[in-house]
Protein backbone atom coordinates (compact mmCIF):
# COMPACT_ATOMS: atom_id res chain seq x y z
CA UNK A 1 0.00 0.00 0.00
CA UNK A 2 1.19 3.45 -0.75
CA UNK A 3 1.90 5.62 2.23
CA UNK A 4 1.49 9.33 2.01
CA UNK A 5 4.19 11.26 3.76
CA UNK A 6 2.34 12.70 6.73
CA UNK A 7 5.09 15.23 7.40
CA UNK A 8 4.24 17.17 4.25
CA UNK A 9 0.57 17.42 5.12
CA UNK A 10 -1.24 19.91 7.32
CA UNK A 11 -2.11 18.66 10.78
CA UNK A 12 -4.92 16.16 10.83
CA UNK A 13 -8.30 17.53 11.91
CA UNK A 14 -9.62 15.61 14.81
CA UNK A 15 -12.98 17.34 14.55
CA UNK A 16 -14.05 14.67 12.11
CA UNK A 17 -13.69 12.05 14.84
CA UNK A 18 -16.09 14.09 16.94
CA UNK A 19 -18.55 14.55 14.07
CA UNK A 20 -18.28 10.87 13.30
CA UNK A 21 -19.72 10.00 16.69
CA UNK A 22 -22.95 11.74 15.65
CA UNK A 23 -23.67 9.04 13.08
CA UNK A 24 -24.89 5.80 14.66
CA UNK A 25 -24.61 3.72 11.48
CA UNK A 26 -20.84 4.26 11.44
CA UNK A 27 -20.60 2.09 14.53
CA UNK A 28 -21.92 -0.99 12.79
CA UNK A 29 -19.91 -3.66 11.06
CA UNK A 30 -20.23 -4.85 7.48
CA UNK A 31 -18.90 -8.25 6.43
CA UNK A 32 -17.27 -8.51 9.83
CA UNK A 33 -15.33 -5.28 9.40
CA UNK A 34 -16.04 -1.78 10.70
CA UNK A 35 -18.02 0.11 8.07
CA UNK A 36 -15.97 2.47 5.93
CA UNK A 37 -18.64 4.42 4.14
CA UNK A 38 -17.33 6.13 1.01
CA UNK A 39 -20.50 6.25 -1.06
CA UNK A 40 -21.62 9.66 0.11
CA UNK A 41 -22.29 11.05 -3.34
CA UNK A 42 -25.02 8.42 -3.69
CA UNK A 43 -26.48 9.25 -0.32
CA UNK A 44 -25.02 10.43 2.96
CA UNK A 45 -25.57 8.87 6.38
CA UNK A 46 -27.80 10.58 8.93
CA UNK A 47 -26.76 12.01 12.29
CA UNK A 48 -28.72 11.12 15.42
CA UNK A 49 -30.34 14.59 15.55
CA UNK A 50 -31.85 13.97 12.13
CA UNK A 51 -33.07 10.50 13.05
CA UNK A 52 -34.55 11.96 16.24
CA UNK A 53 -36.26 14.80 14.40
CA UNK A 54 -38.17 12.35 12.24
CA UNK A 55 -39.05 10.16 15.18
CA UNK A 56 -40.15 13.17 17.26
CA UNK A 57 -42.34 14.44 14.50
CA UNK A 58 -44.20 11.15 14.32
CA UNK A 59 -44.39 10.63 18.05
CA UNK A 60 -45.30 14.23 18.99
CA UNK A 61 -46.64 16.29 16.13
CA UNK A 62 -47.93 14.12 13.28
CA UNK A 63 -50.85 15.87 11.61
CA UNK A 64 -51.78 17.19 8.21
CA UNK A 65 -50.74 20.75 7.42
CA UNK A 66 -52.39 23.88 6.07
CA UNK A 67 -55.86 22.52 6.67
CA UNK A 68 -56.73 21.68 10.25
CA UNK A 69 -57.83 24.14 12.91
CA UNK A 70 -56.65 21.83 15.63
CA UNK A 71 -53.54 22.25 17.67
CA UNK A 72 -51.39 19.51 16.15
CA UNK A 73 -52.11 20.65 12.62
CA UNK A 74 -51.03 24.11 13.63
CA UNK A 75 -47.81 22.78 15.16
CA UNK A 76 -47.03 20.65 12.13
CA UNK A 77 -47.74 23.56 9.81
CA UNK A 78 -45.46 25.82 11.82
CA UNK A 79 -42.62 23.32 11.80
CA UNK A 80 -43.07 22.67 8.10
CA UNK A 81 -42.97 26.38 7.27
CA UNK A 82 -40.06 26.93 9.68
CA UNK A 83 -38.11 24.36 7.68
CA UNK A 84 -38.86 26.33 4.53
CA UNK A 85 -37.28 29.32 6.23
CA UNK A 86 -34.21 27.26 7.10
CA UNK A 87 -33.80 26.23 3.48
CA UNK A 88 -34.23 29.83 2.37
CA UNK A 89 -31.48 30.99 4.73
CA UNK A 90 -29.25 28.04 3.81
CA UNK A 91 -29.11 29.01 0.15
CA UNK A 92 -29.80 32.71 0.76
CA UNK A 93 -32.97 32.96 -1.31
CA UNK A 94 -34.79 36.29 -1.19
CA UNK A 95 -38.08 34.88 0.05
CA UNK A 96 -39.68 31.73 1.47
CA UNK A 97 -42.08 31.80 -1.47
CA UNK A 98 -39.17 30.82 -3.72
CA UNK A 99 -38.61 27.51 -1.93
CA UNK A 100 -40.67 24.65 -3.38
CA UNK A 101 -40.56 21.24 -1.73
CA UNK A 102 -40.38 18.35 -4.16
CA UNK A 103 -39.22 14.71 -3.98
CA UNK A 104 -35.65 15.44 -4.95
CA UNK A 105 -33.37 16.96 -7.54
CA UNK A 106 -34.92 14.78 -10.22
CA UNK A 107 -38.42 16.04 -9.59
CA UNK A 108 -37.22 19.63 -9.31
CA UNK A 109 -35.68 19.47 -12.78
CA UNK A 110 -38.73 17.73 -14.23
CA UNK A 111 -40.95 20.41 -12.72
CA UNK A 112 -39.03 23.15 -14.48
CA UNK A 113 -38.73 21.26 -17.77
CA UNK A 114 -42.46 20.57 -17.80
CA UNK A 115 -43.92 23.73 -16.37
CA UNK A 116 -41.49 26.39 -17.56
CA UNK A 117 -40.74 24.36 -20.67
CA UNK A 118 -44.37 23.95 -21.76
CA UNK A 119 -44.92 27.66 -21.54
CA UNK A 120 -41.68 29.01 -22.96
CA UNK A 121 -40.01 26.51 -25.28
CA UNK A 122 -40.92 26.13 -28.93
CA UNK A 123 -39.52 24.51 -32.07
CA UNK A 124 -36.07 25.78 -32.97
CA UNK A 125 -35.25 26.97 -29.46
CA UNK A 126 -32.07 25.63 -27.93
CA UNK A 127 -31.38 24.09 -24.55
CA UNK A 128 -27.77 23.89 -23.43
CA UNK A 129 -26.44 21.26 -21.03
CA UNK A 130 -22.93 19.89 -20.43
CA UNK A 131 -21.26 16.54 -21.07
CA UNK A 132 -21.04 15.83 -17.35
CA UNK A 133 -24.76 16.00 -16.55
CA UNK A 134 -26.50 13.36 -14.45
CA UNK A 135 -29.24 11.57 -16.39
CA UNK A 136 -31.76 13.57 -14.37
CA UNK A 137 -30.46 16.74 -16.02
CA UNK A 138 -30.46 15.21 -19.51
CA UNK A 139 -33.61 13.18 -19.95
CA UNK A 140 -36.20 15.79 -18.85
CA UNK A 141 -34.72 18.19 -21.42
CA UNK A 142 -34.68 15.51 -24.10
CA UNK A 143 -38.34 14.84 -23.41
CA UNK A 144 -39.04 18.55 -23.69
CA UNK A 145 -37.14 18.72 -26.98
CA UNK A 146 -39.15 15.77 -28.32
CA UNK A 147 -42.40 17.46 -27.37
CA UNK A 148 -41.54 20.89 -28.71
CA UNK A 149 -38.99 20.47 -31.48
CA UNK A 150 -36.36 22.35 -29.49
CA UNK A 151 -32.72 21.33 -29.88
CA UNK A 152 -30.39 20.04 -27.17
CA UNK A 153 -26.81 21.38 -27.27
CA UNK A 154 -24.01 19.89 -25.23
CA UNK A 155 -20.98 21.77 -23.92
CA UNK A 156 -17.86 19.58 -24.15
CA UNK A 157 -15.32 19.03 -21.38
CA UNK A 158 -11.57 18.48 -21.45
CA UNK A 159 -9.65 15.37 -20.38
CA UNK A 160 -9.47 16.63 -16.82
CA UNK A 161 -13.26 16.80 -16.72
CA UNK A 162 -13.44 20.59 -16.84
CA UNK A 163 -16.28 22.53 -18.42
CA UNK A 164 -14.94 24.22 -21.55
CA UNK A 165 -16.10 27.79 -21.16
CA UNK A 166 -14.86 28.89 -24.56
CA UNK A 167 -16.87 26.15 -26.23
CA UNK A 168 -19.87 27.20 -24.18
CA UNK A 169 -19.40 30.75 -25.39
CA UNK A 170 -19.66 29.47 -28.96
CA UNK A 171 -22.82 27.51 -28.19
CA UNK A 172 -25.01 30.14 -26.51
CA UNK A 173 -26.88 32.57 -28.70
CA UNK A 174 -30.27 34.23 -29.09
CA UNK A 175 -31.93 30.85 -29.67
CA UNK A 176 -30.73 29.56 -26.29
CA UNK A 177 -33.70 29.57 -23.92
CA UNK A 178 -32.47 27.37 -21.07
CA UNK A 179 -29.03 26.47 -19.78
CA UNK A 180 -29.11 23.51 -17.37
CA UNK A 181 -25.81 22.71 -15.76
CA UNK A 182 -24.48 20.73 -12.83
CA UNK A 183 -22.75 22.72 -10.08
CA UNK A 184 -20.55 19.84 -8.88
CA UNK A 185 -20.29 16.69 -11.01
CA UNK A 186 -21.29 13.52 -9.17
CA UNK A 187 -19.04 11.36 -11.34
CA UNK A 188 -15.95 13.59 -11.52
CA UNK A 189 -16.12 16.02 -8.64
CA UNK A 190 -15.52 18.98 -10.98
CA UNK A 191 -16.83 22.28 -9.65
CA UNK A 192 -18.25 24.26 -12.55
CA UNK A 193 -17.95 28.04 -12.90
CA UNK A 194 -21.70 28.45 -12.61
CA UNK A 195 -21.63 32.15 -11.84
CA UNK A 196 -19.84 32.90 -15.11
CA UNK A 197 -22.07 30.43 -16.95
CA UNK A 198 -25.17 32.18 -15.65
CA UNK A 199 -23.85 35.63 -16.43
CA UNK A 200 -23.22 34.74 -20.07
CA UNK A 201 -26.59 32.98 -20.46
CA UNK A 202 -28.40 36.03 -19.10
CA UNK A 203 -26.77 38.22 -21.71
CA UNK A 204 -28.76 36.24 -24.27
CA UNK A 205 -31.91 36.21 -22.17
CA UNK A 206 -31.64 32.49 -21.39
CA UNK A 207 -32.74 31.13 -18.02
CA UNK A 208 -30.37 28.95 -16.03
CA UNK A 209 -31.12 25.91 -13.90
CA UNK A 210 -28.31 24.69 -11.66
CA UNK A 211 -28.29 21.05 -10.51
CA UNK A 212 -26.89 21.47 -7.02
CA UNK A 213 -27.35 17.90 -5.77
CA UNK A 214 -23.62 17.48 -5.14
CA UNK A 215 -22.81 21.10 -4.37
CA UNK A 216 -25.05 21.92 -1.43
CA UNK A 217 -23.43 19.36 0.93
CA UNK A 218 -19.93 20.65 0.20
CA UNK A 219 -19.92 24.36 -0.58
CA UNK A 220 -21.74 27.47 0.48
CA UNK A 221 -24.41 28.25 -2.08
CA UNK A 222 -25.86 31.73 -2.42
CA UNK A 223 -28.55 31.72 -5.09
CA UNK A 224 -28.80 35.51 -5.14
CA UNK A 225 -25.11 35.94 -5.63
CA UNK A 226 -25.10 33.30 -8.38
CA UNK A 227 -28.20 34.95 -9.84
CA UNK A 228 -29.43 31.55 -11.03
CA UNK A 229 -33.05 31.28 -12.10
CA UNK A 230 -33.58 27.79 -10.68
CA UNK A 231 -31.53 25.71 -8.25
CA UNK A 232 -32.25 22.08 -7.37
CA UNK A 233 -30.99 19.80 -4.62
CA UNK A 234 -31.84 16.65 -2.65
CA UNK A 235 -32.12 16.33 1.10
CA UNK A 236 -30.64 12.84 1.29
CA UNK A 237 -27.23 13.92 0.07
CA UNK A 238 -26.94 16.54 2.80
CA UNK A 239 -27.54 14.28 5.81
CA UNK A 240 -31.34 14.55 5.54
CA UNK A 241 -33.99 11.97 4.71
CA UNK A 242 -34.74 10.51 1.29
CA UNK A 243 -37.82 11.49 -0.67
CA UNK A 244 -37.51 15.22 -0.18
CA UNK A 245 -35.76 17.89 -2.16
CA UNK A 246 -35.87 21.54 -3.01
CA UNK A 247 -36.52 23.60 -6.07
CA UNK A 248 -35.51 27.23 -5.72
CA UNK A 249 -36.89 29.53 -8.37
CA UNK A 250 -37.04 33.27 -8.76
CA UNK A 251 -40.49 34.38 -7.64
CA UNK A 252 -41.26 36.25 -10.85
CA UNK A 253 -40.56 33.14 -12.92
CA UNK A 254 -42.44 30.77 -10.62
CA UNK A 255 -45.41 33.12 -10.55
CA UNK A 256 -45.67 33.15 -14.31
CA UNK A 257 -45.34 29.37 -14.67
CA UNK A 258 -48.36 27.06 -14.93
CA UNK A 259 -48.88 24.52 -12.12
CA UNK A 260 -46.96 21.27 -12.36
CA UNK A 261 -49.52 19.01 -10.72
CA UNK A 262 -53.12 19.66 -9.73
CA UNK A 263 -54.78 18.73 -6.47
CA UNK A 264 -55.29 19.81 -2.90
CA UNK A 265 -53.28 22.69 -1.39
CA UNK A 266 -52.35 24.15 -4.76
CA UNK A 267 -55.74 25.73 -5.44
CA UNK A 268 -57.47 28.87 -4.27
CA UNK A 269 -60.92 28.11 -5.60
CA UNK A 270 -62.30 25.17 -7.53
CA UNK A 271 -65.46 25.05 -9.60
CA UNK A 272 -66.19 22.61 -12.35
CA UNK A 273 -65.79 25.40 -14.86
CA UNK A 274 -62.44 26.68 -13.69
CA UNK A 275 -60.00 26.62 -10.81
CA UNK A 276 -57.75 29.37 -9.61
CA UNK A 277 -54.41 28.58 -8.15
CA UNK A 278 -52.89 29.24 -4.80
CA UNK A 279 -50.02 31.66 -4.36
CA UNK A 280 -46.37 30.66 -4.18
CA UNK A 281 -45.01 28.32 -3.02
CA UNK A 282 -48.23 26.31 -2.57
CA UNK A 283 -49.09 26.48 -6.24
CA UNK A 284 -46.35 23.89 -6.80
CA UNK A 285 -47.02 21.72 -3.76
CA UNK A 286 -50.12 19.75 -4.71
CA UNK A 287 -51.37 17.18 -2.24
CA UNK A 288 -50.12 16.23 1.22
CA UNK A 289 -46.36 16.68 1.05
CA UNK A 290 -43.63 14.75 2.80
CA UNK A 291 -44.17 16.69 6.02
CA UNK A 292 -41.80 14.60 8.13
CA UNK A 293 -39.20 14.81 5.39
CA UNK A 294 -39.34 18.60 5.21
CA UNK A 295 -39.10 19.05 8.97
CA UNK A 296 -36.26 16.55 9.16
CA UNK A 297 -34.43 18.26 6.31
CA UNK A 298 -34.64 21.39 8.44
CA UNK A 299 -32.89 19.50 11.25
CA UNK A 300 -30.19 18.33 8.84
CA UNK A 301 -29.52 21.89 7.68
CA UNK A 302 -29.33 23.01 11.32
CA UNK A 303 -26.76 20.28 11.91
CA UNK A 304 -24.65 21.30 8.92
CA UNK A 305 -24.90 24.99 9.78
CA UNK A 306 -23.78 24.36 13.36
CA UNK A 307 -20.58 22.74 12.09
CA UNK A 308 -20.23 25.19 9.24
CA UNK A 309 -19.81 24.44 5.55
CA UNK A 310 -16.39 26.08 5.54
CA UNK A 311 -15.09 23.67 8.14
CA UNK A 312 -16.70 20.75 6.31
CA UNK A 313 -15.26 21.83 2.96
CA UNK A 314 -11.77 22.30 4.40
CA UNK A 315 -11.84 18.86 6.01
CA UNK A 316 -13.14 17.14 2.87
CA UNK A 317 -10.63 18.95 0.72
CA UNK A 318 -7.81 17.72 2.88
CA UNK A 319 -9.09 14.15 2.60
CA UNK A 320 -9.35 14.50 -1.15
CA UNK A 321 -5.75 15.70 -1.37
CA UNK A 322 -4.60 12.90 0.88
CA UNK A 323 -6.42 10.36 -1.29
CA UNK A 324 -5.24 11.92 -4.55
CA UNK A 325 -1.63 11.74 -3.37
CA UNK A 326 -2.09 8.10 -2.40
CA UNK A 327 -3.67 7.33 -5.79
CA UNK A 328 -0.61 8.69 -7.58
CA UNK A 329 1.48 5.94 -5.95
CA UNK A 330 -0.70 3.05 -7.12
CA UNK A 331 0.53 1.57 -10.41
CA UNK A 332 -2.25 1.32 -12.99
CA UNK A 333 -4.66 3.54 -11.07
CA UNK A 334 -6.14 6.27 -13.24
CA UNK A 335 -8.27 9.04 -11.82
CA UNK A 336 -11.29 10.02 -13.91
CA UNK A 337 -11.84 13.68 -13.10
CA UNK A 338 -8.78 15.74 -12.29
CA UNK A 339 -10.28 19.21 -12.52
CA UNK A 340 -8.44 22.03 -10.83
CA UNK A 341 -11.58 22.92 -8.87
CA UNK A 342 -12.81 19.69 -7.41
CA UNK A 343 -14.92 18.54 -4.50
CA UNK A 344 -14.85 15.42 -2.44
CA UNK A 345 -14.98 12.78 -5.18
CA UNK A 346 -12.34 10.27 -6.25
CA UNK A 347 -13.47 8.44 -9.38
CA UNK A 348 -10.98 5.90 -10.71
CA UNK A 349 -10.28 2.86 -12.81
CA UNK A 350 -7.63 0.20 -12.22
CA UNK A 351 -5.77 -1.07 -15.23
CA UNK A 352 -7.19 -4.41 -16.42
CA UNK A 353 -9.67 -4.66 -13.55
CA UNK A 354 -13.36 -3.98 -14.00
CA UNK A 355 -14.78 -1.52 -11.44
CA UNK A 356 -17.46 -4.02 -10.53
CA UNK A 357 -14.83 -6.47 -9.32
CA UNK A 358 -13.08 -3.67 -7.46
CA UNK A 359 -16.36 -2.80 -5.72
CA UNK A 360 -17.09 -6.36 -4.62
CA UNK A 361 -13.61 -6.93 -3.24
CA UNK A 362 -13.63 -3.59 -1.40
CA UNK A 363 -17.04 -4.39 0.03
CA UNK A 364 -15.46 -7.46 1.53
CA UNK A 365 -13.12 -5.23 3.48
CA UNK A 366 -16.11 -3.25 4.73
CA UNK A 367 -15.37 -0.41 2.30
CA UNK A 368 -18.52 0.83 0.56
CA UNK A 369 -17.96 2.64 -2.71
CA UNK A 370 -20.04 3.09 -5.83
CA UNK A 371 -19.21 1.38 -9.08
CA UNK A 372 -20.96 1.85 -12.39
CA UNK A 373 -21.79 4.66 -14.74
CA UNK A 374 -23.05 7.00 -11.99
CA UNK A 375 -26.14 7.89 -14.04
CA UNK A 376 -23.83 9.64 -16.47
CA UNK A 377 -23.50 7.29 -19.42
CA UNK A 378 -22.53 10.00 -21.94
CA UNK A 379 -19.73 11.00 -19.59
CA UNK A 380 -18.45 7.42 -19.40
CA UNK A 381 -18.45 7.36 -23.20
CA UNK A 382 -16.47 10.63 -23.20
CA UNK A 383 -13.76 8.98 -21.09
CA UNK A 384 -14.06 5.69 -23.02
CA UNK A 385 -14.68 3.63 -19.88
CA UNK A 386 -17.74 1.44 -19.28
CA UNK A 387 -17.81 2.41 -15.63
CA UNK A 388 -15.67 3.77 -12.83
CA UNK A 389 -15.21 3.09 -9.15
CA UNK A 390 -16.01 6.12 -7.04
CA UNK A 391 -15.10 6.97 -3.48
CA UNK A 392 -16.79 10.09 -2.18
CA UNK A 393 -16.17 11.81 1.12
CA UNK A 394 -18.41 13.39 3.73
CA UNK A 395 -17.74 15.30 6.91
CA UNK A 396 -17.42 12.12 9.01
CA UNK A 397 -14.76 10.47 6.87
CA UNK A 398 -11.23 10.34 8.21
CA UNK A 399 -7.75 9.48 7.06
CA UNK A 400 -8.12 5.93 8.38
CA UNK A 401 -11.09 5.59 6.00
CA UNK A 402 -8.87 6.62 3.11
CA UNK A 403 -6.16 4.24 4.33
CA UNK A 404 -8.74 1.43 4.38
CA UNK A 405 -9.71 2.30 0.82
CA UNK A 406 -6.13 2.05 -0.36
CA UNK A 407 -5.47 -1.12 1.61
CA UNK A 408 -8.51 -2.53 -0.17
CA UNK A 409 -7.23 -1.39 -3.55
CA UNK A 410 -3.92 -3.08 -2.83
CA UNK A 411 -5.85 -6.27 -2.09
CA UNK A 412 -7.77 -5.96 -5.39
CA UNK A 413 -4.55 -5.56 -7.33
CA UNK A 414 -2.95 -8.45 -5.52
CA UNK A 415 -5.89 -10.75 -6.32
CA UNK A 416 -5.80 -9.77 -9.98
CA UNK A 417 -2.02 -9.85 -10.26
CA UNK A 418 -0.27 -12.29 -12.58
CA UNK B 1 -11.01 -13.80 2.88
CA UNK B 2 -11.95 -17.44 2.33
CA UNK B 3 -15.42 -16.69 1.00
CA UNK B 4 -14.12 -14.02 -1.37
CA UNK B 5 -11.96 -16.76 -2.84
CA UNK B 6 -15.11 -18.77 -3.35
CA UNK B 7 -16.38 -16.03 -5.62
CA UNK B 8 -13.06 -15.34 -7.29
CA UNK B 9 -11.68 -18.78 -7.87
CA UNK B 10 -8.48 -19.27 -9.81
CA UNK B 11 -10.43 -20.69 -12.77
CA UNK B 12 -12.32 -17.39 -12.98
CA UNK B 13 -9.14 -15.34 -13.08
CA UNK B 14 -7.77 -17.70 -15.70
CA UNK B 15 -10.80 -17.33 -17.97
CA UNK B 16 -10.88 -13.58 -17.37
CA UNK B 17 -7.27 -13.26 -18.44
CA UNK B 18 -7.54 -15.65 -21.36
CA UNK B 19 -11.17 -15.88 -22.43
CA UNK B 20 -11.84 -18.97 -24.59
CA UNK B 21 -13.72 -18.64 -27.88
CA UNK B 22 -13.37 -14.88 -27.69
CA UNK B 23 -13.96 -14.10 -31.36
CA UNK B 24 -16.57 -13.32 -33.91
CA UNK B 25 -18.21 -16.15 -35.86
CA UNK B 26 -18.84 -15.08 -39.40
CA UNK B 27 -21.20 -16.29 -40.62
CA UNK B 28 -23.09 -17.40 -37.52
CA UNK B 29 -26.41 -19.19 -37.60
CA UNK B 30 -27.65 -17.20 -34.64
CA UNK B 31 -26.36 -14.21 -32.76
CA UNK B 32 -27.59 -11.79 -30.14
CA UNK B 33 -26.34 -8.83 -28.16
CA UNK B 34 -26.61 -8.50 -24.42
CA UNK B 35 -26.17 -5.51 -22.19
CA UNK B 36 -26.04 -4.90 -18.46
CA UNK B 37 -26.83 -1.22 -18.08
CA UNK B 38 -25.93 -1.28 -14.41
CA UNK B 39 -22.25 -1.92 -14.98
CA UNK B 40 -21.87 -1.25 -18.68
CA UNK B 41 -21.12 -4.86 -19.58
CA UNK B 42 -21.82 -5.73 -23.17
CA UNK B 43 -21.56 -8.98 -25.05
CA UNK B 44 -22.33 -10.52 -28.41
CA UNK B 45 -22.84 -14.28 -28.56
CA UNK B 46 -22.50 -16.22 -31.83
CA UNK B 47 -23.81 -19.74 -32.39
CA UNK B 48 -23.33 -22.26 -35.21
CA UNK B 49 -25.29 -25.47 -35.60
CA UNK B 50 -24.43 -28.63 -37.43
CA UNK B 51 -27.26 -31.13 -37.74
CA UNK B 52 -29.04 -29.92 -34.63
CA UNK B 53 -25.90 -29.80 -32.53
CA UNK B 54 -24.01 -26.67 -31.49
CA UNK B 55 -20.84 -26.97 -33.51
CA UNK B 56 -19.34 -23.63 -32.51
CA UNK B 57 -20.16 -20.85 -30.10
CA UNK B 58 -18.19 -17.73 -29.34
CA UNK B 59 -18.48 -14.28 -27.83
CA UNK B 60 -17.11 -10.75 -27.96
CA UNK B 61 -17.53 -7.82 -25.63
CA UNK B 62 -16.31 -6.40 -22.37
CA UNK B 63 -17.25 -6.89 -18.79
CA UNK B 64 -16.12 -7.68 -15.29
CA UNK B 65 -14.16 -10.80 -14.38
CA UNK B 66 -17.30 -12.71 -13.42
CA UNK B 67 -19.14 -11.94 -16.65
CA UNK B 68 -16.12 -12.56 -18.88
CA UNK B 69 -15.27 -15.85 -17.17
CA UNK B 70 -18.90 -16.94 -17.26
CA UNK B 71 -19.14 -16.25 -21.00
CA UNK B 72 -15.90 -18.08 -21.62
CA UNK B 73 -16.91 -21.11 -19.56
CA UNK B 74 -20.32 -21.10 -21.21
CA UNK B 75 -18.85 -21.41 -24.69
CA UNK B 76 -16.80 -24.40 -23.58
CA UNK B 77 -19.80 -26.04 -21.97
CA UNK B 78 -22.14 -25.57 -24.91
CA UNK B 79 -20.15 -27.10 -27.72
CA UNK B 80 -21.61 -30.42 -28.84
CA UNK B 81 -24.94 -29.88 -27.10
CA UNK B 82 -28.33 -29.88 -28.77
CA UNK B 83 -30.54 -26.86 -28.34
CA UNK B 84 -32.67 -28.71 -25.76
CA UNK B 85 -29.60 -29.82 -23.80
CA UNK B 86 -28.24 -26.30 -23.85
CA UNK B 87 -31.47 -24.84 -22.48
CA UNK B 88 -31.61 -27.47 -19.77
CA UNK B 89 -28.04 -26.65 -18.77
CA UNK B 90 -28.90 -22.97 -18.50
CA UNK B 91 -31.87 -23.80 -16.31
CA UNK B 92 -29.64 -25.77 -13.98
CA UNK B 93 -26.96 -23.13 -13.97
CA UNK B 94 -29.47 -20.36 -13.39
CA UNK B 95 -31.01 -21.99 -10.38
CA UNK B 96 -27.56 -22.78 -8.98
CA UNK B 97 -26.36 -19.18 -9.17
CA UNK B 98 -29.60 -17.73 -7.86
CA UNK B 99 -29.40 -20.10 -4.90
CA UNK B 100 -32.65 -21.83 -5.61
CA UNK B 101 -30.87 -25.12 -5.33
CA UNK B 102 -30.60 -27.28 -8.38
CA UNK B 103 -31.77 -30.70 -9.26
CA UNK B 104 -28.67 -31.75 -11.16
CA UNK B 105 -25.87 -29.58 -9.89
CA UNK B 106 -23.31 -32.30 -10.50
CA UNK B 107 -24.07 -31.87 -14.20
CA UNK B 108 -22.68 -28.35 -14.10
CA UNK B 109 -19.10 -29.50 -14.53
CA UNK B 110 -16.67 -26.58 -14.71
CA UNK B 111 -19.54 -24.09 -14.43
CA UNK B 112 -19.67 -24.93 -10.79
CA UNK B 113 -16.91 -22.43 -10.05
CA UNK B 114 -19.48 -19.70 -10.68
CA UNK B 115 -21.97 -20.84 -8.08
CA UNK B 116 -20.21 -18.62 -5.53
CA UNK B 117 -22.12 -15.64 -6.94
CA UNK B 118 -25.27 -16.95 -5.29
CA UNK B 119 -23.99 -15.17 -2.17
CA UNK B 120 -23.70 -11.88 -4.08
CA UNK B 121 -27.14 -10.90 -5.40
CA UNK B 122 -25.73 -7.83 -7.14
CA UNK B 123 -23.34 -10.02 -9.12
CA UNK B 124 -25.75 -12.72 -10.28
CA UNK B 125 -26.52 -10.69 -13.39
CA UNK B 126 -22.83 -10.67 -14.27
CA UNK B 127 -22.79 -14.46 -14.29
CA UNK B 128 -26.01 -14.85 -16.27
CA UNK B 129 -25.62 -12.12 -18.91
CA UNK B 130 -23.87 -14.42 -21.40
CA UNK B 131 -26.48 -17.11 -20.89
CA UNK B 132 -29.42 -14.78 -21.33
CA UNK B 133 -27.78 -13.50 -24.47
CA UNK B 134 -27.22 -17.07 -25.68
CA UNK B 135 -30.89 -17.97 -25.21
CA UNK B 136 -31.88 -14.74 -26.94
CA UNK B 137 -29.71 -15.88 -29.86
CA UNK B 138 -31.54 -19.21 -29.90
CA UNK B 139 -34.83 -17.34 -29.91
CA UNK B 140 -33.45 -14.93 -32.52
CA UNK B 141 -34.65 -11.88 -30.64
CA UNK B 142 -33.97 -8.71 -32.57
CA UNK B 143 -33.83 -6.50 -29.50
CA UNK B 144 -30.62 -6.64 -27.48
CA UNK B 145 -31.33 -8.31 -24.16
CA UNK B 146 -30.62 -6.40 -21.02
CA UNK B 147 -30.38 -7.62 -17.50
CA UNK B 148 -32.59 -4.82 -16.23
C1 LIG C 1 -25.47 15.66 -9.83
C2 LIG C 1 -26.75 14.96 -9.51
N1 LIG C 1 -27.90 15.39 -10.05
C3 LIG C 1 -29.06 14.81 -9.77
C4 LIG C 1 -29.14 13.72 -8.94
C5 LIG C 1 -30.48 13.09 -8.69
O1 LIG C 1 -30.86 13.24 -7.37
P1 LIG C 1 -32.11 12.47 -6.79
O2 LIG C 1 -31.93 11.04 -7.17
O3 LIG C 1 -32.02 12.69 -5.32
O4 LIG C 1 -33.33 13.07 -7.40
C6 LIG C 1 -27.98 13.23 -8.35
C7 LIG C 1 -28.01 12.08 -7.45
O5 LIG C 1 -27.84 10.95 -7.76
C8 LIG C 1 -26.76 13.86 -8.65
O6 LIG C 1 -25.61 13.41 -8.12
Amino acid sequence: MSQVNALQRPPYRFDAEKWRADFPILRRQVNGRPLVYLDNAATSQKPQVVIDAESNYYSQTNSNIHRGVHRLSELATNQYEAARGKVRRFINAASDREIIFVRGTTEAINLVAQSYGAQNIKAGDEIVISTMEHHSNIVPWQLLCERTGAVLRVVPINDDGEFLFDEYRKLVNERTKVVAVVHVSNALGSINPVKKIIELAHRFGAKVLVDGAQAVPHLTVDVQDLDCDFYAFSSHKIYGPTGIGVLYGKAALLNAMPPYQGGGDMIRQVTFEKSTYNELPYKFEAGTPNIAGVITLGAALDYVSAIGLDAIAAHEHELLEYATAAAAEVPGMRLIGTAHDKASILSFVLDGIHPHDTGTILDHQGVAIRTGHHCAMPLMARFKVPATARASFALYNTRPDVDALFAGIAKVRQMFAK
Amino acid sequence: MSDLRELYQEVIFDHNRKPRNFRKLDPADRLAEGFNPLCGDQITVYVKFDQGVISDVSFEGSGCAISTASASLMTEALKGKTEAEARALFENFHSAVTNHGCAKCDDLGKLEVLTGVAEYPSRVKCATLAWHTFTAALDQKDQPVTTE
